[in-house]
């Protein structure tokens, strides 16, 4: 019935200036994006960064090794151990640390878990883009607090663990609570992820919304140097986990999971799909978790000889890499994060002319921002 | 005609308790009841099971600062609601709740009713316009172009009962329902035709887009704060009220109620069950498309409705009077 085209600004009339942000309900944090309207089609777009800046990577000069693992935390705040094990890794690699094997299944275990609590921020947020009141959103979070319940049990905090240390995690995980979140992730989580499934892809009106809706070709995408779910979307099977394999990853089975038709609705099929592999790893880590040390001894003023590394890493939204030089003292000389949605978010300009508004905010939430990372 | 006495003050008063009524308990019960929908309970603890919170969200509503932006139009920014509220409000002067109980028993109720909700558009796009903001002009315009075109359908859909029962008087069109089956089994596309348009011409889920949240901040009404806010909000509630009084009335018969005695007591709680689901639709559907929407109404609503028209009109020449 309804055939979606790139609508062509064919009229003559002047265009609006329309700021979407910094504070706007739809912008997933203090995004700032500048589209320029003519009718309801956007002609340009360009996102304004830096609202939330930070400092981070200057702050991280400045302090030790040890404590820049607080600050890795407040990168990406919605997927945390993700970042703490990226920095720990590239410490590690430059020091010369190994890390035990328990340690590397439990930072698995975890980094899966918050790849879940994670993809549940971007449900949320893209149903209420779509215009939902938010009642998908709460049926997400109800998952998400029991897993946040999971990370209270074991680090004490509930967004910022500050868990991975250097050489292993800061504590051990209990065998019953490992019994709990396998009962929960094999049973009543996959439950839900199918309730929230038929929520969103199985709806009429998110279908007319998003089928269609912000195709790219692959080539445009690795163009515009797009990583994670966005591009895996578009048929590139592009997946760290699987082709630099680091923690337990090569000791699991678990599937990469794309769609080959690149728009918004294979977006958000390769998310959900994402959802049941991870639980699906988490399983297999807890089953064949090993026995033995969750940590090695560091020394409490780590000094890694001089040297530079980069650690590339699978984060929710993309890939997530470290960079660290060292000249040989307590600090880092250079702490840099390729932050995924940094190269996601700057592609919008190229992304979103030609699209309607409202399909714009679709495009727009396929990409999943996380603010704290983009401006760091 | 009525002469100013007792009698029509009494309904004067009647009528905008009403109104009034409607607005702040449908705020309460809606978000009760999308709240419920939300595994969340909803207000909660100012008075019993919150009920407390209507008058603190009144006082706070009249007791905040009346903000004129500097770049709007005064004139039309103070203006511009009157053009969505008053014919919102002049609408429920043709309500007919039992035969003989009513401010006025129109012989065009139904008409009057109508040509009342072609104002609204003019006042949506003048909200908009006023404001000299780009949300609130995007959101008037989607308002007004999205209730001129779901007026069509509407009508379309509403005459193929004036048609069937021969007049446009509430009381005649409830009384035809009394001894047969109600209208939404006599011509259900006609009632799905007009359920759809209700739902699009009072700016409800999914048709929400001139309000759009995630898109247009708070849409045609972003700008406006306080009592200006209040009565745009009072519209709006006033207009949901209309469009199930107009579904219960065409096509569920009223106060009418098979095997049990009429009385407008049927009528209030068909109205209360139409309004809770339009509220369970808020809790459950996303927005279309702007486009969509314009789809659907041109492309699928209007040509339906005419064949609806059409086939009303075969089967009233068809079949005996009596089953049709």
């Amino acid at each position: 019935m309804v055939t979606f085209k790139r609508a062509e600004a064919c009229t003559s009339t002047e265009t609006v200036l329309l700021n979407i942000g910094p504070q706007h309900p739809s912008t997933h944090g203090v995004t700032h994006i500048m589209v320029e309207l003519s009718g309801e089609t956007v002609v340009a777009a360009k996102p304004i960064l830096g609202y939330l800046h930070r400092g981070i990577e200057k702050l991280a000069e400045y302090r030790t090794y040890q404590q820049d693992i607080v600050y890795t935390d407040r990168l990406d705040y919605v997927s945390q151990i993700g970042n703490e094990w990226a920095y720990c890794r590239a410490v590690e690699r430059l020091a010369g640390i190994e890390v035990p094997q328990r340690a590397e299944y439990i930072r698995t275990l975890f980094c899966e878990l918050n790849r879940i609590t994670s993809h549940i921020m971007w449900y949320a947020g893209v149903t209420m883009d779509i215009g939902t009141m938010g009642t998908p959103f709460i049926y997400a979070f109800k998952a998400r607090e029991r897993i946040y319940d999971f990370f209270e049990a074991v680090t004490g905090a509930r967004m910022m663990y500050n868990y991975i240390r250097f050489g292993g995690v800061r504590s051990d995980v209990s065998p019953e609570l490992l019994a709990d979140m396998h009962d929960y992730l094999g049973g009543e989580f996959l439950t839900l992820i199918d309730d929230l499934d038929a929520l969103l892809l199985g709806n009429e009106i998110v279908q007319s919304r998003m089928k269609g809706i912000g195709t790219f070709t692959p080539q445009q995408l690795v163009q515009w140097g797009i990583t994670g779910p966005f591009l895996r979307a578009s048929g590139v099977a592009q997946d760290l986990r699987r082709d630099a394999p680091y923690g337990a990853y090569d000791k699991v089975a678990f599937n990469v999971c794309t769609s080959t038709v690149s728009d918004s609705f294979a977006r958000c099929e390769v998310r959900m799909a994402e959802f049941r592999e991870s639980a699906r790893i988490c399983r297999q880590v807890i089953e064949s978790m090993p026995e033995g040390d969750i940590s090695v001894k560091v020394p409490r003023m780590l000094k890694p000889p001089a040297g530079e590394v980069y650690v590339r890493t699978e984060s929710p939204r993309g890939e997530l890499g470290i960079y660290l030089v060292s000249d040989g003292g307590p600090k880092p000389y250079r702490f840099r994060v390729r932050s995924p949605i940094f190269y996601n978010i700057s592609a919008l300009p190229k992304m979103l002319p030609g699209w309607k508004l409202q399909d714009a905010l679709v495009i727009f939430g396929g990409i999943d921002t996380s603010m704290g990372e983009i401006d760091r | 005609m009525n002469s100013l006495g007792w009698n029509t003050v009494l309904w004067l008063v009647g009528l905008f308790a009403l109104m009034a009524l409607t607005a702040l308990i449908g705020v309460y019960w809606e978000r009760k009841v999308i709240g419920h929908f939300q595994a969340r309970r909803g207000p909660l603890h100012h008075g019993w099971h919150g009920l407390l919170q209507l008058p603190a969200d009144m006082v706070k509503m009249i007791s905040k600062e009346d903000v004129v932006p500097d770049a709007a139009d005064p004139m039309l920014f103070q203006l511009a609601p009157m053009f969505v509220a008053v014919p919102a409000f002049a609408a429920l002067a043709a309500m007919t709740f039992m035969p003989g109980f009513a401010f006025v028993d129109m012989r065009h109720g139904l008409f009057f009713i109508f040509a009342m909700q072609t104002v609204m558009p003019v006042g949506f796009a003048l909200i908009g316009w006023s404001c000299d903001n780009k949300y609130t002009l995007l959101g008037g315009l989607r308002a007004a172009a999205q209730l001129i075109s779901y007026e069509i359908p509407m009508l379309l859909a509403a005459m193929g009962v004036v048609m069937s029962v021969g007049s446009m008087r509430l009381t005649d069109i409830a009384q035809a329902q009394a001894n047969g089956p109600w209208f939404i089994i006599r011509q259900p596309i006609g009632f799905a035709i007009f359920c759809i348009a209700v739902l699009a011409e009072i700016n409800r889920t999914p048709f929400d887009m001139p309000e759009a949240e995630s898109e247009l901040v708070g849409g045609y009404h972003t700008e406006y704060s306080s009592m200006k806010f209040a009565i745009v909000q009072l519209a709006e509630y006033t207009a949901l009220l209309m469009g199930s009084y107009l579904i219960a009335t065409l096509f569920l018969g009223g106060w009418n109620m098979p095997l049990l005695s009429a009385s407008p007591i049927w009528l209030f709680i068909k109205v209360v069950l139409l309004m809770t689901s339009t509220m369970w639709f808020r809790a459950t559907f996303p927005r279309l498309r702007v486009d969509t929407l314009m789809e659907m109404s041109w492309k699928i609503l209007i040509p339906v409705g005419l064949a609806n028209i059409m086939l009303v009109a075969t089967l009233i020449l068809v079949l005996p009077k009596r089953w049709f």
